[in-house]
C-alpha cells in the first residue's frame, strides 16, 4: 500500500485568486456579498456570488491556447498552476503528472452562448465556440499549460464527484502510473444555470470559480499532509436514498475530537442539507461549511472543501480534517486528511 | 474503501467479457449490428429528430427506437421520463445484462463514456426558460436528467443494481475509457466485475458543431479514401459485462472474449486536430500492446478511429504505419463510422463490442463505400464483405481535447 500525500492545493473563488483568498473567507465567517443575476422574463434578480477579476491579468493567459477560452478554463487553469507550484518547486517535476478534471455544469456559458446563435440560425453558428462547449476542453487546456501530462481524465457527476477524482488519482499513483496527480474541478455561471440551480433549490447562492489538490507519493510536502482514507462511494439507487446513503458513508469514518475538523458540504438549504446534517449529529468536533460563505460552486464546492480541510490541517490548526460531500443527484462519499504521521493499514481509521 | 484499496493481486487477472449489448442506427441488439457490420449496411438517412434546414449537412444514422421500453425494475412513471440518450442506454445496458446473466447485486460498478449526457434535455430546459420564463412545469426534471450520473442512476435501478457510477467524458475516446477504466478496476482488485460503455444520442447543439465546423461529409463518409471530405454523425449505445475470467469459468458463464490490453494517452498538439504524425496515437497503441503482451505482428485487425476528416485519418494512418512496420503491409483495417457514422461518446463501445463480433463471427467489417485509398494508408482497407482466421483486433479512439485511448480484444475459443 502506497501512502499519497498532499503536494500543493489551490483556489479560485468568490472570495478571489488563491488559497489566501479562500482562507480569509472562511476564517471571517461572513457569507460572502451577491451580486445580481438578471434573468430574462422576470422582474427580481436571482443572485450569485461571482468570480472578482484578478487583481493582475494572469501570466498564463497569454499561452496560445486559451486565447479564446471561457472563464472555466481560466478558474481550473490557475487553481492548478497554484496546487502544481509547490511540487515543482520542492521536487522537480520527476515523471509524468496525472491530470482528473471533475465538472457538473462545464462550459456552460460557451454552451449557452452557442445554443443561442444555432437557435437564431444555425448556419451562421460560430466554430469559434462549438470546441469550447466541449466538456473535455477545460482538462485539455490545463493539460496544455503542463509539463509531461499523459495520463487525463474528465470525470462528470455530482459534487461528490470530486472525492471520486481524489480516489482515481491516488490509484494511478498507487499503480506507479504517474509521479503525482492534479485533481482539479471547476465550474462557471451564467443566469441559464443559475436559473436550473434555483429550479432545484430555491435557497441556494449559485457561485463559480475551483479548486485543485495535488497527489503525490512523495513525503517531502511542503504542506505535511496526508490523505488518510476515501470511503467507498455510496450510490443513490431505489434501495438506498440519500439519507442512507449518508449513513453509511458516516459509518467508514471515526468519531469527532477537538482536534479534528469536519468540513461539510451543508449550505443553506435545510431540506437538502437534511441527510448530511443527520449523518453527522453525533459529530462532536468542531466544523466548517464553506458552500454557506461562498455559494453553491457545484462541483467547485467539494474542492474548496478538500483545499480548506488540507490548509487547516497544513497551518497545523487540526491533525486532521474529514471533508464530506453528500452529492444532490449521485452519491455520499468522503474522505480524511491528516497531518503526516506513522503508516495506517486499512481498517486502522477508526 | 476507495482508499486505502485493498492489497491488488500479485497476477492480474485476466478479464473475460460476457455480455454485450449495441445499440446503433444499423439496429437494436447483437444480431441486427452483426449483420449490419458484416455486410457493411450504412445507415444514413435524412435526420427527422431536429430540424436541419438550415445546416449544411442534413443525414445521419439516427437510431429507431422501440415504441415501448421492454419491462425493467423501472416504473411506468420512470420511463415516460427517460430521454432518447437514456433509453438507448437502458437497452445496451439491460442486452448486456441478460446475455451475462447476472442477477440483481449491489456490488456493481457502473462506468460510463458520454459527451452529452442528456443534453436534449438541457435544449428543452433552455427552450422553456427564453421562451416561457416563468413556467416551471417540469423544468427541476430537466435540470436533473441533464446530468449523466442520473441517467446511470437510472440503468442501476432499471436491473436492480447498486454500485459506484464513474462517468468519463473524454469526449470521442469516452467510450474506450470507460471500458479500459473498467478493466484497470478489475485487473488491480478493486472490483470482481463491472458494466461498462458508452451512450450519446444525436442532438441539435452538436449536430450544429460539427456542422459550422464544417466537419461533417457533404457526400459519403469514407474512412481512409484519398477523396474523403468529412464525418457523418450517428447515435447509439454499447455496453459490455466485464468480469475476471477466473469468476466467469466457476459461474459457467458464457465466455465471449477477451480484453486483454489497454492504452490511453493525451495529444497535447491541439484542442481539435490530431498531431500530424500521429504521436499520441502511436504511444496509446504501444501501451495497449504492452499490457496486452502482444506485438503488432500478433494484431489480425485493427477497428480505426477513422472519422472520415482529412486530418485525422492521415494522422492515424501514419500512427499504424509506424506502430505496426512491415506488419502494416497486411493489416486489414477498417473503421466501423463508414456504416452507423462517428458516435462520439459511444463510438469507442460500440467499435468495441464490433471487434468483439467480428472476433467471434471470424469476419472483417468493410468499408463498402470505400474507393480510392489516401497515400498515407500503407495497410488495406477492408472494402468488402469477407470472412478471416482473427485471435486478436485493435480498437482506436480519439477524442476532441487530445485524449487517444487503444483496446485490445482476444478471441475466446
Amino acid at each position: 500500500m502506497s501512502r499519497i500525500f498532499v503536494s500543493g492545493i489551490g483556489a479560485v473563488s468568490p472570495a478571489g485568486w488563491g488559497v489566501a483568498a479562500l482562507r480569509e473567507a472562511l476564517e471571517s465567517g461572513e457569507p460572502l456579498p451577491t451580486q445580481p443575476f438578471t434573468r430574462p422574463g422576470w422582474e427580481r434578480p436571482l443572485r450569485a456570488r461571482l468570480v472578482p477579476a484578478p487583481r493582475e491579468r494572469p501570466a498564463f493567459l497569454l499561452h496560445p491556447r486559451l486565447r479564446r477560452t471561457s472563464p472555466i478554463t481560466h478558474y481550473a487553469a490557475a487553481a492548478a498552476l497554484e496546487a502544481v507550484a509547490g511540487f515543482r518547486q520542492r521536487n522537480g517535476v520527476q515523471g509524468p503528472l496525472g491530470l482528473v478534471v471533475c465538472l457538473q455544469s462545464g462550459c456552460v456559458q460557451f454552451s449557452h452562448r452557442f445554443f443561442d446563435e444555432v437557435t437564431s440560425d444555425a448556419a451562421t453558428a460560430s466554430p469559434l465556440l462549438f470546441p469550447e462547449t466541449v466538456f473535455a476542453a477545460p482538462t485539455s487546456h490545463v493539460a496544455a499549460l503542463l509539463p509531461a501530462t499523459p495520463l487525463v481524465y474528465t470525470l462528470m457527476g455530482d459534487a461528490a464527484g470530486f472525492l471520486q477524482g481524489l480516489a482515481l488519482g491516488a490509484q494511478w499513483l498507487e499503480e506507479g502510473q504517474v509521479a503525482a496527480c492534479l485533481i482539479v474541478a471547476a465550474e462557471e455561471t451564467d443566469w441559464l444555470l443559475a436559473d436550473a440551480v434555483w429550479h432545484l433549490e430555491h435557497a441556494a447562492v449559485v457561485s463559480a470559480g475551483a479548486g485543485a489538490v495535488c497527489l503525490s507519493t512523495s513525503p517531502e510536502s511542503p504542506l505535511g499532509v496526508e490523505l488518510r482514507l476515501i470511503t467507498d462511494a455510496f450510490t443513490y439507487t431505489a434501495s438506498r436514498n440519500r439519507v442512507q446513503a449518508a449513513q453509511a458513508m458516516r459509518q467508514q469514518l471515526p468519531a469527532g475530537s477537538s482536534m479534528e475538523l469536519l468540513c461539510t458540504g451543508q449550505g443553506n438549504s435545510p431540506r437538502a442539507d437534511a441527510p448530511e446534517a443527520a449523518a453527522w449529529s453525533d459529530w462532536t468536533g468542531p466544523r466548517l461549511s464553506p458552500k454557506r460563505i461562498l455559494g453553491e460552486g457545484l462541483m467547485a464546492a467539494p474542492a474548496w472543501q478538500c483545499v480548506a480541510a488540507c490548509d487547516a490541517v497544513a497551518r497545523r490548526q487540526y491533525e486532521a480534517a474529514i471533508v464530506s460531500v453528500v452529492g444532490p443527484s449521485q452519491m455520499a462519499i468522503a474522505a480524511r486528511f491528516a497531518q503526516n504521521g506513522p503508516a495506517i493499514m486499512p481498517g486502522d481509521h477508526r | 474503501m476507495l482508499f486505502p484499496a485493498a492489497v491488488p493481486p500479485s497476477t492480474p487477472p485476466r478479464v473475460a467479457i460476457t455480455g454485450a449489448g449495441i445499440i446503433t442506427a444499423l439496429g437494436l441488439g447483437w444480431e441486427p449490428n452483426a449483420e449490419g457490420f458484416r455486410a457493411g449496411r450504412t445507415a444514413f438517412r435524412p435526420v427527422s429528430l431536429f430540424d436541419v434546414g438550415r445546416q449544411r449537412v442534413k443525414v445521419a444514422a439516427e437510431v429507431d427506437l422501440p415504441a415501448t421500453l421492454p419491462p425493467t425494475g423501472l416504473s411506468d412513471r420512470d420511463l415516460a421520463r427517460l430521454d432518447r440518450a437514456s433509453k438507448m442506454l437502458l437497452l445496451a445496458a439491460r442486452e448486456a445484462q441478460q446475455q451475462a446473466e447476472w442477477q440483481a447485486s449491489d456490488q456493481m460498478p457502473l462506468v460510463l463514456g458520454t459527451t452529452a449526457g442528456g443534453m436534449s434535455e438541457g435544449e428543452v430546459y433552455y427552450r422553456q426558460a427564453v421562451q416561457t420564463p416563468q413556467r416551471h412545469r417540469r423544468q427541476p426534471t430537466r435540470a436533473l436528467r441533464y446530468q449523466a450520473q442520473v441517467q446511470g442512476r437510472t440503468v442501476l435501478d432499471a436491473l436492480g443494481f447498486s454500485g459506484p457510477i464513474c462517468i468519463i467524458s473524454n469526449a470521442c475516446a469516452s467510450g474506450a475509457n470507460a471500458i479500459g477504466h473498467a478493466w484497470e478496476l478489475i485487473r488491480a482488485g478493486r472490483a470482481d466485475r463491472a458494466l461498462a460503455g458508452g451512450y450519446d444520442a444525436l442532438c441539435k447543439l452538436v449536430f450544429a458543431g460539427f456542422d459550422s465546423l464544417q466537419t461533417l461529409s457533404p457526400t459519403a463518409c469514407r474512412p481512409f479514401d484519398a477523396r474523403r471530405d468529412g464525418l457523418a454523425l450517428g447515435e447509439g449505445a454499447a455496453i459490455v459485462a466485464l468480469e475476471t475470467l477466473e469468476g466467469a469459468r466457476r459461474r459457467g458463464a458464457d465466455i465471449l472474449g477477451e480484453i486483454i490490453g489497454y492504452g490511453t494517452t493525451l495529444d497535447g498538439h491541439h484542442l481539435t486536430q490530431p498531431h500530424p504524425e500521429g504521436e499520441a496515437a502511436l504511444t496509446a497503441m504501444k501501451l495497449a500492446c504492452t499490457s496486452a503482451g502482444v506485438a503488432p505482428e500478433e494484431i489480425d485487425y485493427v477497428n480505426a478511429h477513422g472519422t472520415g476528416t482529412p486530418l485525422n485519418d492521415r494522422a492515424e494512418a501514419l500512427a499504424i504505419q509506424r506502430w505496426a512496420g512491415s506488419r502494416a503491409a497486411s493489416l486489414p483495417v477498417s473503421s466501423t463510422k463508414a456504416d452507423i457514422g462517428h458516435l462520439l461518446g459511444a463510438a469507442g463501445a460500440v467499435e468495441t463490442v464490433v471487434c468483439l463480433m467480428a472476433l467471434r463471427g471470424l469476419w472483417l467489417p468493410p468499408e463498402t463505400a470505400f474507393d480510392t485509398p489516401d497515400p498515407a494508408c500503407s495497410f488495406p482497407v477492408v472494402r468488402s464483405p469477407q470472412d478471416a482466421r482473427l485471435n486478436v483486433a485493435l480498437s482506436n479512439s480519439f477524442g476532441f481535447g487530445g485524449v487517444n485511448a487503444t483496446l485490445i480484444l482476444r478471441r475466446w475459443s
